[in-house]
């Protein structure tokens, strides 16, 4: 099992690095432009603006502070589960 | 609080991070997509699988010692995983895994819609990701479909014998494959040409193939590794959930 969990994370971490050095050469598109806002599209349903559109770097801001809450409400049950446990 | 939890804390939160900290792509269907009276055929498909998971909420808070913190664990994880995209090299493209197989394992189907539901409030109000309008299809694609296709494997593989690591991938290869087919149905009934809509099903999902094959096996291992971890260090969460189904 521990062989298989390090191949998997090799494989993580090699996916990232070749997402990073393939950033200049517009690859890494989202299933959702090369698929489903293609289909859309095609239809002739290109679709709306979202309620807060995020243009640019402001995109990079809103998933970064997602990223940060999600972690730090994870982060707050996970110590209310497991670690709390381990005081006991 | 001693300074080692302080530190934990404040490291959890960084995967994340890294992870999420680019605009998202996947199958959440985005703001106008879809025609009106099918978005709103998927909020009424989606609402009741929303009030049992309310419904559930209140048995699970009675009957789960540890309720409210796994809750709230499996919700910030479907909200992490689900806004994490994962560049799959095979195809050359991005997309994210769902977290709805992992989630109904530890919480049921019922709460996995619940929190898949705010997830994908959250997301479509601050993140742009997936819409208002398309609420009620991104609900039964992740939600509804993932979830309990994903709970329906698990407890069916552990009835037949199957062992607890591989019931658990199937879990969440199963419950990925699932979401995206659904994705791939809604999109081809609502916006395929009177008479075509098996045939844009088929081209919708055959252009999912190449990111989903490699994402869904990796969501099942992420739902080995996940299960693994809490059956090593909190066995009792496992048991107080009825010791699960393998």
């Amino acid at each position: 099992m521990r062989k298989i969990m390090r191949v998997f994370a090799a494989v993580i971490v090699f996916s990232l690095l070749a997402a990073g050095a393939s950033a200049d050469e517009e690859k890494w598109a989202g299933v959702d432009e090369v698929v489903v806002k293609k289909i859309a599209r095609e239809a002739n349903r290109p679709g709306a603006e979202p309620l807060i559109p995020l243009e640019g770097d402001a995109a990079l801001f809103a998933f970064l502070i997602a990223g940060a809450t999600g972690g730090f409400v994870g982060g707050y049950y996970y110590r209310e589960l497991f670690s709390r446990k381990r005081k006991e | 609080m001693n300074r080692r939890t302080i530190l934990k804390a404040a490291v959890f939160p960084v995967p994340a991070i890294i992870l999420s900290a680019g605009p998202v792509h996947a199958m959440h269907i985005s703001e106008g997509i879809l025609p009106l009276p099918w978005a709103a055929l998927w909020f009424a498909v989606a609402l009741p699988f929303v009030a049992w998971g309310l419904r559930d909420l209140r048995r699970f808070d009675r009957e789960v010692p540890f309720a409210k913190p796994l809750i709230g664990l499996v919700g910030a994880a479907v909200f992490i995983i689900s806004c994490m995209p994962v560049p799959v090299p095979t195809a050359g493209t991005c997309s994210h895994p769902c977290g709805t197989g992992l989630a109904a394992v530890f919480i049921g189907p019922a709460l996995t819609v619940l929190v898949s539901s705010v997830a994908l409030v959250l997301q479509a109000l601050f993140l742009a990701h997936g819409g208002l309008s398309t609420l009620g299809a991104d609900i039964v694609s992740m939600g509804v479909a993932g979830a309990f296709s994903g709970y329906g494997i698990y407890r069916l593989a552990g009835r037949i014998g199957v062992p607890w690591y591989a019931a658990l991938f199937l879990a969440g290869l199963v419950s990925d494959w699932a979401t995206y087919a659904v994705t791939s149905f809604q999109l081809a009934s609502a916006l395929a040409a009177p008479g075509s809509t098996g045939q844009m099903f088929g081209a919708v999902a055959i252009a999912f193939m190449p990111t989903q094959i490699p994402l869904g096996v990796f969501e099942g291992f992420l739902c080995v590794g996940a299960y693994r971890f809490v059956k090593a260090r909190r066995p009792e969460v496992l048991m107080a959930l009825g010791g699960g189904a393998v």
